[in-house]
């Protein structure tokens, strides 16, 4: 099966690359990027005017919520939402039922996804056994079992000694950590930001200190044990100067943040809209600003959505019943796309931080489209308008603060291994 | 002919000035019935209203009862030990339980902030009337409040009210800002750092004051909040001991308001901790005087939600 991506304007920061041009796929491979390649005979052939043509978008932070939870999504369903959002590849989180702490649960996951998924799935092991935070897990399998990284997403490991020791454990057996910070004796009861909107509404605060000391903790535990830390969904302007000061001293520490973050600010949840209910919270205008400037100055490497799909009746709730998170996959290009018209980053950045950075942090042999690669390829359209809408979400589950939402550019196909996907 | 056009009464927040008058004033006419040996007038006779109290109440569960037979409505009382929330029954699910029966009100109290609004949702042909909830209203407190005040200076605008103790989890104390700001009064709050919510001053005319002292100088109204060992104990403030030498009312700082300023306190009081007896029985304190407007306040409330108008 060959294909032929035709006249598409093709972004791939890692040979920086940008400029109208052909790219031809062979036996699930880059075969060759060039102007006006000709077809070779029997080859399928894609008509890619008008659209970007990039290395196939990477969403390093989802949930899958299988196995366990798949009433709220599963492989198939998550890994659909994420193909019609333009992604190639998904890493799904651990706090599954039971969760990904050993190489059953691992290979039960990547075998699901690679006979019935619409994207690769790379699995996030748990830094603790059980996601108790009480003792290690068997690191050195999960990372033979194809996890890329490790993490108690979700919760945050509160013990400092057992999180230095993950930190160099996981050093030494070559897998990334990935750091929920949060400080629960400063969360406490709280269910949003701590600010005027939380003074006003009444709904217990969540002060952003509570990110931030997590986020110190984690960034000097990394500096002392010289090993790499990835910091998730950083939502606060403190988190962003930390990482910022501890990157120009050298420390090996990388971060995500979500489109939610620097789209929304606590205003989202006024009228208690417990689809504005997250972990952490939205923040508030200066969060978003700094946010903002963290991605274009280098400091946030990655955008990732955080999917998190929640059924109707855990949203439809009193708000300090309902639970956590908003579903991402399929929102995440338009809302990252708009960066780009608001002049933050170039869209050769915005590759980088969907694709390239988060293939680099994770060891994912993706994220470029160099001859040779294999080819997982977005073709975007970045000029088409549309609604976001419940019923055309592919995802199992609508919590979505953006439903109703008119947004611009969408995934007009992705391409995974060389083999058109249709969701 | 004055009406009130809205389905609920959630929070003062929602409602305008005039609206807020219009509450006040049915509330002075009210208490005529009060008064009357025979107690009751047949104003909404046939109207169903349940009082659904997921936290505990005497005073304002009580106030509302008494409010709704005064008016001759049909009472009935749900509280949530002997109800299905400890089978684990959604607010969702016993609302629309409830809806079958075809209430015309449901006054609630409910421990999460918001929860009103989400049950009017679910019940679009009922009338919501928010008993409390969580950390973010108490409405017919901040009215009977008000009204309280208005009894006193024939007026709201132009005062200085001290409102004193935890502003962050008082839902008193929201009601009482929305409510006396938009009617003109402003507000002076003062308590512990660790009890002062951020930028309240936000909230309307509002001054947040460092000390106890300077909201309390020249105060026309001190309005003094509950304080708990057990809620605000824990990481809040060192202990009782501490918070009554700093933040409790007594005949001493008393003095700091103007000389017939009048103490008023939500209830129930902690004589000793927030404030000292000498002022909870003494002469400038208007404590009995809430709870008994508090009826006539409900009363206003039950009228104007099942359309009632003000001549």
């Amino acid at each position: 099966m060959n294909l032929l991506i035709k006249g598409g304007r093709v972004i791939d920061p890692s040979q920086k690359i940008d400029a109208t041009l052909d790219v031809l796929v062979e036996k699930g491979l880059v075969k060759e990027l060039g102007k006006g390649l000709a077809a070779p005979a029997g080859c399928e052939v894609l008509d890619a005017t008008g659209k970007y043509v990039v290395p196939g978008l990477i969403d390093m932070h989802v949930h899958l919520r299988d196995p366990g939870l798949e009433y709220k999504e599963d492989i198939v369903s998550g890994t659909r939402a994420a193909a019609a959002g333009g992604f190639t590849s998904v890493c799904c989180m651990p706090n599954t039922r039971p969760v990904i702490d050993n190489k059953a649960i691992a290979s039960y996951i990547i075998n699901k996804a690679k006979s019935e998924g619409f994207c690769n799935v790379f699995p996030v092991g748990t830094i603790t056994y059980g996601m108790n935070g009480e003792r290690m897990s068997e690191m050195g399998e999960l990372k033979e079992a194809g996890c890329v990284a490790v993490s108690d997403d979700g919760k945050p490991v509160s013990s400092p000694e057992l999180m230095r020791r993950s930190l160099q454990y996981a050093h030494g057996m070559g897998i990334m950590v990935i750091s929920h910070a949060e400080e629960l004796s400063l969360v406490g009861e709280g269910v949003m930001n701590e600010g005027f909107t939380s003074t006003e509404i009444g709904l217990k605060g969540i002060p952003r200190v509570a990110e931030d000391i997590a986020t110190a903790r984690d960034v000097l535990l990394a500096e002392y044990t010289a090993a790499p830390l990835h910091v998730a969904h950083v939502s606060t302007s403190g988190s962003v100067r930390i990482i910022r000061e501890a990157k120009a001293r050298g420390v090996k520490v990388t971060c995500e943040t979500a489109p939610h973050y620097f789209t929304l600010t606590d205003d989202a949840v006024r009228g208690y809209n417990t689809n504005a209910k997250m972990n952490p919270p939205l923040r508030e205008a200066a969060d978003v600003v700094a946010i903002k400037e963290g991605l274009r100055d280098g400091t946030i490497d990655c955008i990732a959505t955080d999917h998190a799909p929640h059924h109707l009746d855990e949203k439809d709730v009193e708000f300090d019943a309902a639970l956590n998170g908003i579903v991402g996959l399929e929102t995440s290009l338009p809302l990252s796309l708009k960066l780009v018209e608001e002049g933050v980053l170039t869209v050769e950045q915005l590759i980088r931080k969907m694709s390239c950075n988060p293939a680099a942090i994770l060891g994912l042999n993706r994220g470029s489209l160099k001859v040779g690669n294999i080819a997982d390829i977005t073709l975007i359209d970045p000029a088409v308008e549309w609604s976001v809408e419940a019923d055309k979400l592919e995802s199992k589950s609508k919590n979505s603060p953006f439903l109703g939402w008119q947004v611009k550019g969408k995934a007009a196909a992705t391409v995974l291994a060389g083999k058109v996907v249709k969701p | 002919m004055k009406q009130f056009r809205h389905k609920d009464i959630i929070a003062l927040k929602d409602l305008t000035r005039e609206e807020i008058e219009l509450l006040i004033e049915t509330a002075e006419n009210m208490r005529e019935i009060n008064s009357r040996e025979i107690k009751k007038v047949p104003t909404l006779r046939g109207k169903t209203i349940i009082n659904l109290f997921y936290e505990a109440s005497t005073r304002t569960r009580t106030s509302f009862e008494i409010a709704g037979k005064r008016l001759s409505a049909d009472t009935v009382n749900i509280t949530p030990s002997a109800s299905s929330a400890t089978k684990g029954e959604t607010l969702a699910d016993t609302a629309l339980n409830l809806l079958a029966m075809k209430p015309d009100i449901i006054v609630m109290r409910h421990a999460v902030s918001g929860s009103h609004y989400f049950l009017s949702k679910k019940l679009p042909n009922c009338s919501i009337i928010n008993a409390g909830d969580g950390t973010h209203e108490h409405p017919s407190q901040g009215l009977l409040d008000m009204l309280t005040m208005k009894d006193r200076f024939g007026r709201l605008d132009g005062l200085k009210v001290a409102i004193i103790g935890d502003i962050t989890h008082s839902r008193v104390a929201r009601s009482d800002i929305q409510g006396l700001t938009k009617l003109g009064s402003h507000v002076f709050v003062a308590g512990p750092p660790t009890m002062i919510p951020p930028e309240v001053e936000r909230l309307g005319n509002v001054t947040a004051c460092a000390t106890m002292k300077e909201a309390l100088t020249d105060a026309d109204v001190i309005i003094m909040l509950r304080i708990q060992q057990e809620r605000q104990g824990k990481t809040l403030m060192p202990n009782t001991r501490e918070y009554s030498r700093y933040f409790g009312l007594n005949p001493e700082n008393l003095k700091f308001a103007k000389p017939d300023a009048m103490v008023m306190h939500p209830g129930p009081i902690n004589r000793g901790v927030e404030m000292s007896s000498y002022v909870v029985d003494g002469a400038q304190s208007h404590i009995l005087k809430q709870v008994e407007n508090g009826v006539a306040v409900r009363m206003a409330m039950l009228y104007h939600v099942c359309g009632g108008e003000l001549e």
